[in-house]
C-alpha cells in the first residue's frame, strides 16, 4: 500500500471542504490545516471515516490564547493521526473572542471528553453538546479562565518579570 | 459490556444503593483523586471521579520559565519515570531548534529512557500485586529499583526527580562508576525479575483475581485514545517508538508485547514483557555505545563548563546569554512524542521566537485514559476496581499536571 503524504491529504481535504479551508502549512513536517469552526466536526468525521485516510486516533486537542489577534483570539487545536499511513495532522479552528462555540467531537472519540473539559476550564471555550462541560483540573466556583494571557502568573509589579526580557515586545495585554 | 454485568446492574435496586467515597486518600489510590462510587452490595453501578488535587499549573508555568528551566517541571509529571519526561522535552527543543544530536549521545538517552521504563513497569507491577495482597513481590524489586536510582544518581546526581540531561546532550558522560553499575545490574536484574515473575506472573491467587479484572475492548480503547502498556493489553501494538522513531530506536530490535483482554493480567504481563525487552535494548545500546561526544555542539544553550566561564571571554558571553534568556529562537509550532511510562507523552510547543513558550502543553497519557475508568469498572466489585486502578498506572503528578 502507497503511504499517504501531507500534499495527498491536503489536496483530499482541500478537495472536500474547498473554501472552508482557510490557512494550511507545514511546520516541522507535520501538516496545519486551519477549518472554519463551523465545519471542524464535520472535517474531523469525514477523516475519521474516510476509507484512505483514516485518521483514527485522537492525540490531544488544545486552546491557544492570541489577545492580540482581533478576531480570532482563540484557538482551537486537535492533533490527530492516522496510523495507516503514519501520518500526523493537526486542524485548527480559530474562534473570536465574543463567540467562544464550538462543536463537540465527543460523539466521534470517547476520550475527547476530559481534552474538551481541560479546554474550557483554562480557556472557557465552550464545546457545544459536550455531555458534561465542567471545570476538571482547577475548583469549580473558579471564576475566571487562567490560561488566559490577561493572567499573568507573577506579581505584576515585579520588574524582573517583564515581558520586555522575555524577548517580546508587547507588554500590554 | 458482558450479559452478566448487564443483570447486575438491571437488578439493583434504588433502596440498596449505596454511595460511598473510594479516595481521595484511599490507600490502594496511590495518590490524592476521588472516585464516588454507587455500589449495591459489593456491585459497582456508577462512578464519579474528581482529579485536580495536586495540579500544579505546569503550562502556565512554562510560559514564564526559559526552555532550559522547564525540564524540572517535566520531572514532577510522572515521577517513576522522570527521565523519559525530560529527555522528551529535551528532544522537543532540540526539534524546534533543528539541532543534530551525536550518537553517542542518543545511545546514552536510549540506555537512561529504558532503565526509567524498568523502574516505572517494577512499581507498577509490584503494586498489582499488592493491591491483590501480595505484598512480598512488592518488596524485592524495591531493591532492583534501587540500583536503577543508583544509575540515575550517577549521570544526574538526584534519584526521583532528576532533571537528567540538557538541551543537546547530557551534563556529564558515564562515568567510571556507572559503567560498573550497570554492568552489575545487567548481569544480576534478569534473574532477580524472574524471581519476581515467578511470584505472581502464574500464580493461582494472583491469575483468579487480576483475570477479568476492568477489562477494555481494542475499540473503546481507542475510542478513548488510549497509549502504551494500557493499550497494548487491548492487543493494539501501537508504540511511539517504532511508530515514529526518536533517538535512533530503529537501530534495536525489540518486540512489542500485546494482550488479548485488556484486563488487568494482560496489562500486567504486557508490563512483565516490556521490562524484559528494555533489558535487550539496553544491552544492544551498551554493547554498540559509540565514541563520541556526550553533547552536542550547541553553545546557545549547553552551558559551557565553568572554568571556561572564568576563564574565557567568549564561554562567558554564552554563559550570560544563556543564564539570561538572550538566545535567539526560531518561531514556530512543534509537536515531540515519547514512549512513556505510561504511553504517548507529548509535547506541544508553540514558540513565538521569546525566551519562553508561547504556549506548552504536555500531552499526558495518564490523563487522556484515566476517563475511562469509570466504564471500566462498572458492575465489578470493588475490590477489582481496586486492581484496576494500580493496573492502568494512574499517576496523580501526570494525571493533573
Amino acid at each position: 500500500m502507497e503511504k499517504l503524504n501531507n500534499q495527498d491529504f491536503l489536496s483530499a481535504v482541500q478537495a472536500a471542504f474547498g473554501a472552508d479551508v482557510l490557512a494550511h502549512e507545514e511546520a516541522f513536517g507535520m501538516l496545519n490545516i486551519e477549518l472554519s469552526p463551523a465545519r471542524i466536526h464535520e472535517a474531523i468525521q469525514w477523516l475519521q471515516q474516510h476509507q484512505d485516510l483514516s485518521v483514527n486516533y485522537l492525540t490531544n486537542i488544545a486552546g491557544v490564547h492570541y489577545p492580540e489577534a482581533v478576531g480570532r483570539e482563540f484557538a482551537v487545536v486537535y492533533q490527530l493521526h492516522s496510523w495507516k499511513h503514519n501520518l500526523r495532522l493537526r486542524i485548527k479552528g480559530y474562534l473570536p473572542k465574543d463567540k467562544l462555540h464550538i462543536a463537540t467531537i465527543t460523539d466521534l472519540f470517547a476520550g475527547a471528553n476530559w481534552m474538551e473539559r481541560e479546554t474550557y476550564d483554562f480557556f472557557g471555550i465552550i464545546f457545544d453538546g459536550h455531555p458534561d462541560l465542567r471545570r476538571i483540573l482547577n475548583m469549580d466556583d473558579m471564576d475566571y479562565f487562567p490560561m488566559r494571557k490577561e493572567y499573568v502568573l507573577e506579581d505584576a509589579t515585579r520588574e524582573d518579570k517583564d515581558d520586555r526580557f522575555f524577548g517580546r515586545n508587547n507588554n500590554e495585554l | 459490556m458482558s450479559q452478566e454485568i448487564k443483570d447486575v446492574l438491571q437488578a439493583a435496586d434504588p433502596a440498596n444503593v449505596a454511595t460511598i467515597n473510594f479516595g481521595p486518600t484511599h490507600p490502594s489510590t496511590h495518590g490524592i483523586f476521588q472516585n464516588i462510587l454507587k455500589v449495591d452490595g459489593e456491585k459497582i453501578i456508577s462512578s464519579e471521579q474528581t482529579v485536580g488535587y495536586i495540579h500544579r499549573a505546569f503550562e502556565k508555568l512554562a510560559e514564564r520559565r526559559p526552555y532550559n528551566q522547564i525540564t524540572t517541571i517535566t520531572d514532577r509529571l510522572n515521577y517513576c519515570s522522570s527521565p523519559i519526561n525530560n529527555i522528551g522535552w529535551e528532544m522537543t527543543v532540540e526539534k524546534l531548534i533543528g539541532v543534530e544530536i551525536p550518537k553517542r549521545v542518543q545511545y546514552m538517552r536510549v540506555i537512561m529512557m529504558e532503565l526509567a521504563r524498568i523502574a516505572d513497569h517494577l512499581i507498577c507491577n509490584s503494586v498489582i500485586g499488592v493491591d491483590a495482597g501480595a505484598l512480598t513481590s512488592f518488596f524485592y524489586p524495591f531493591s532492583e529499583r534501587e540500583k536503577i536510582y543508583e544509575l540515575y544518581e550517577e549521570i544526574s546526581g538526584a534519584r526521583l526527580t532528576t532533571n537528567m540531561g540538557r538541551i543537546g546532550g547530557f551534563e556529564r558522560d558515564f562515568t567510571p562508576v556507572f559503567h560498573q553499575k550497570l554492568q552489575s545490574f545487567l548481569k544480576t536484574f534478569p534473574k532477580a525479575f524472574e524471581e519476581f515473575d515467578s511470584m505472581l506472573a502464574r500464580n493461582r491467587i494472583f491469575m483468579d483475581r487480576t483475570k477479568g479484572a476492568g477489562p477494555i475492548s481494542a475499540e473503546r480503547a481507542l475510542s478513548y485514545s488510549f497509549s502504551g502498556p494500557n493499550l497494548r493489553a487491548a492487543g493494539v501494538d501501537y508504540d511511539v517508538r517504532v511508530m515514529s522513531p526518536y533517538s535512533s530506536y530503529e537501530d534495536f530490535d525489540f518486540t512489542i508485547p500485546v494482550g488479548v483482554n485488556g484486563d488487568t493480567y494482560d496489562r500486567f504481563m504486557v508490563r512483565q514483557e516490556e521490562i524484559r525487552q528494555s533489558i535487550r535494548i539496553i544491552e544492544q545500546a551498551y554493547k554498540n555505545l559509540p565514541e563520541g561526544d556526550y553533547k552536542a555542539d550547541l553553545p546557545d544553550f549547553y552551558l559551557p563548563p565553568k572554568e571556561d566561564v572564568y576563564n574565557n571571554m567568549e564561554a562567558l558571553i554564552y554563559h550570560f546569554k544563556i543564564v539570561m534568556g538572550e538566545t535567539e529562537l526560531p518561531v514556530g509550532e512543534v509537536y515531540h512524542a515519547v514512549e512513556g511510562g505510561n504511553g504517548e507523552l507529548g509535547f506541544y510547543l508553540i514558540s513565538d521566537g521569546g525566551r519562553t513558550p508561547y504556549r506548552l502543553q504536555f500531552r499526558r497519557p495518564c490523563f487522556i485514559y484515566y476517563q475511562a475508568y469509570p466504564e471500566m469498572i462498572k458492575g465489578l466489585p470493588i475490590s477489582d476496581a481496586v486492581l484496576t486502578l494500580s493496573s492502568i498506572n494512574v499517576i496523580a503528578g501526570e494525571l493533573d499536571a
